[in-house]
């Protein structure tokens, strides 16, 4: 099936070479990092962690994403999702991909990654997220596999993927969950100790990852003619919405509590990201842009009549898409450390090397993805398996 | 005869991963000579739960501050970085920053223009133990929250999850920004996080923590577990306080304030 | 054999490949152990030579983990003899030339192991002060 990989026009080639050219790009500044350490970054004692870690938040989003095309398809016999699921698998593959890179890129002491693994520490949260992560990459690596394998055969699913399916349904929300544990169980970081994270993080994964997988299969229906089919665009726009409502919903809880009980420790961080908090606010723009963008993305979407139109349902995404972002990429991690254990607010803004080295990991993604992608629609288009 | 060649990889493999598991260990063993032994030094200092007193009153003009600070910086090689890139293992800050919540607005004028000195509480119950993917930061059995830089991968958890800031991160090396290093300790490299150490290594020789010795009696060390110990005695006659107790992390440094 | 002309280029160029180390070494001296500047004023190191040149990493990772986390920071060596555990006080204490001693093998081995990144060697204390 590889070779579907290696058989192109002058278009796809082009795409693998710019994306090459971004890694490579990217890789320098990486090396610059390597060579001088985290200071090339814009991270602080304050705000100890920073763009890397909230794009790897959002990435895992991302990458649980793929559970909303293979629930409905294998417990519920969603029949509209057959061209799409394989899809979902191999995005899930690509964005943890992505997770791991952003990850490694934000340790200070890379070559040393392994001690994880050497001397395991069940309590640490972290060594928790390295099992459910790899455990999934494993398994869609295995399920999207063997399954376009065998319709490249002609023959049906193999009995044995079957029950790694199911398991993979539960793992996916594992993911999600183990990563807002990372951030809820601390003591002393108000705007992440909350008992809602975790149920945040999954209805914000359910609307942004379904939402990007949709728009990059719109691309592939234009770019490899390879039509997901309208039903299955319908279904997951529907579901999209309903994930969408239910993530400002939970976001809107947030406010009440924090504010209706006036706390301090539960104020601050809000009060920060969207006032601004003693003269500092350079969040501020950005989230209100979010909120923004959140209300106009319900607008276009939850009217049927609406997202049944593609020219209204590509924007309704674009703009949840760019909501969520700035929720989960920019807000919420640097949030977490504002203000500081005492009071105090130190601000953060990426730097160029920063942004150059996640872009790099992005491209990586992307080119996976492309590979990947590639493979299966030529295997779908080949033995023309609906 | 596929599924033949299939059962004989597959026995092959196992017996090699067999093979591999069975030989590490008798190669580790070749390494260390059978009649060497690892011994507590003689003469170290020893307690069942490390803590300290900070008496405030003790400390009123800057030098009582800075004679402590620097005893510590020079023992432990901390490089002198300016700005938030910073290095802290003991430091300075007002009353509303080390105490937030018993802050109020009609604070005593002394309080107000007071410094209070800062270092790892060295919980009890510790989050940055708890968090810690690799047990670089680990407790020991006498309370010391201690770290080991050779094992840090840097991926500053602890950092998030301790709610005093008394973890640094060495956003870059540090050996430049150590003026007269200590030949008797080592410095740090860039990537890895660091902190107070109770000064394991000075207890170990026998020393007690260098801030100790520099402060004049302004810091009581000891055993808490020891009813009879000099620190009981403190805590038995004064009021003191500590560093936000909701939290849970039960830590071990007082404050007389 | 399909393509068997190809199949075995590409067998020969990847046994080529695989066993270039031996053909860039061939007809090169051999290997010689370097010339060490060995502590004057001591006639034997805390274990037998030959076994510290072939174990001295491992028994300083030893010496690491008993010493830091353990806090069991006295060696007793075979001969009875005990010391402190510390690089930079036992070892280097005699080891006072590290460009000489340890930098002479680990160049000649191609291995940089990171001790010096944080231990302080005597010429940094020299250098410094």
């Amino acid at each position: 099936m590889f070779e579907k990989a290696l058989q192109g026009d002058r278009r796809y080639w082009a795409w693998i070479i710019f994306l090459l050219a971004v890694m490579g790009i990217g890789s320098i500044f990486y090396l610059l990092q390597l060579v001088n350490g985290l200071t090339v970054t814009g991270m602080t004692r304050d705000v100890s962690w920073g763009f890397y870690i909230a794009q790897f938040t959002y990435m895992v989003g991302v990458a649980a994403s793929a559970v909303m095309l293979v629930l409905p398809f294998y417990l519920h016999n969603a029949k509209q999702f057959s061209r799409m699921v394989i899809l979902g698998e191999f995005m899930a593959i690509a964005a943890v991909i992505v997770c791991l890179g952003f990850i490694v890129v934000d340790l200070g002491q890379p070559q040393r990654l392994f001690n994880v693994v050497l001397h395991p520490t069940p309590n640490s949260i972290l060594f928790w997220d390295m099992i459910v992560l790899n455990g999934y990459l494993l398994l869609n690596i295995v399920i999207g596999w063997s399954n376009l394998h065998a319709e490249h055969k002609g023959l049906s699913h193999p009995k044995w993927v079957k029950p790694l399916v199911y398991l993979s349904i539960v793992w996916a929300v594992s993911i999600h969950t183990v990563t807002a544990f990372l951030y809820q169980g601390l003591p002393g970081r108000h705007y992440w100790l909350t008992a809602i994270l975790a149920a945040r993080f999954l209805s914000s994964a359910f609307c942004s990852g379904p939402a990007i997988l949709l728009i990059l299969a719109l691309i592939a229906k234009k770019v490899a003619k390879y039509d997901p089919g309208e039903k299955a665009v319908q279904t997951l726009a529907t579901i999209i919405t309903y994930a969408m409502v239910i993530n400002v919903f939970f976001f809107l809880l947030e406010v009440f509590t924090a504010f209706y009980s006036d706390i301090p420790g539960h104020t601050h961080t809000l009060a920060y990201l969207f006032t601004g908090l003693h003269g500092a606010g350079s969040l501020v723009g950005w989230m209100w842009v979010m909120a923004v963008c959140a209300l106009l993305s319900l607008v276009l979407l939850i009217p049927p009549q609406f997202r049944q139109k593609p020219e209204l349902l590509v924007p309704g995404l674009i703009l949840l898409i760019a909501a969520t972002w700035i929720d989960k990429g920019l807000g919420l991690v640097v949030g977490g450390f504002i203000p500081n254990p005492f009071e105090g607010i130190t601000e953060y803004a990426p730097t160029i090397p920063e942004i150059m080295i996640s872009v790099m990991i992005y491209a990586t993604g992307l080119l996976i993805l492309t590979v990947l992608w590639k493979i299966a629609i030529g295997v779908k288009k080949e033995t023309g398996s609906a | 005869m596929d599924n033949n060649r299939r059962t004989f990889l597959k026995i092959a493999g196992i017996s090699a991963a067999l093979g591999l598991s069975g030989g590490i260990p008798l190669s580790l063993q070749a390494y260390t000579p059978a009649d060497v032994e690892y011994v507590p030094t003689k003469g170290q200092i020893t307690g069942k739960r490390w803590g300290m007193v900070i008496d405030t009153r003790k400390f009123t003009k800057p030098e009582d501050f800075q004679r402590v600070i620097e005893a510590c910086h020079q023992t432990h090689n901390v490089p002198d970085i300016q700005g938030n890139e910073e290095i802290k293992w003991i430091w300075t800050d007002h009353f509303e920053q080390v105490f937030p919540s018993s802050s109020n607005p009609y604070l005593a004028e002394r309080y107000e223009q007071q410094d209070f000195l800062l270092l790892c509480n060295h919980c009890n119950n510790p989050p940055c133990v708890r968090v810690c993917p690799t047990k670089a930061t680990f407790q020991r059995a006498d309370g010391i929250i201690m770290m080991d830089f050779h094992r840090c991968i840097g991926c500053r958890y602890c950092m998030a999850g301790c709610p005093y800031g008394s973890r640094s991160f060495n956003f870059s090396d540090p050996k430049p920004y150590v003026q007269n290093l200590n030949p008797d300790f080592p410095a740090r490299m860039r990537g890895v996080v660091e902190k107070c150490t109770f000064c394991a290594a000075r207890l170990e020789q026998g020393q007690m923590p260098a801030c100790v010795e520099a402060s004049n009696g302004g810091l009581i060390f000891g055993d808490l577990s020891d009813p009879d110990s000099e620190i009981r005695k403190v805590l038995r006659e004064n009021f003191t306080v500590r560093r936000k107790v909701e939290l849970g992390t039960n830590p071990c440094v007082f404050y007389i304030v | 054999m399909y393509d068997s002309g190809k199949i075995l280029t590409g067998l020969i160029i990847f046994l080529l490949l695989i066993t270039f180390p031996f053909w860039y070494n061939l007809g090169q001296a051999s290997y010689e152990p370097p010339d060490l500047v060995l502590p004057e004023d001591s006639q034997q190191c805390i274990e037998p030579t030959q076994w510290m040149r072939t174990n001295h990493m491992e028994l300083l990772n030893t010496w690491r983990d008993m010493s830091v986390r353990e806090g069991l920071t006295t060696f007793v060596s075979t001969s009875g003899e005990s010391m402190e555990i510390s690089l930079q006080k036992t070892c280097m204490d005699c080891h006072t030339d590290k460009v000489n001693f340890c930098d002479e093998c680990h160049n000649k081995a191609a291995v940089s192991p990171y001790c010096w990144d944080c231990h302080i060697a005597p010429e940094e204390v020299a250098n410094g002060q």
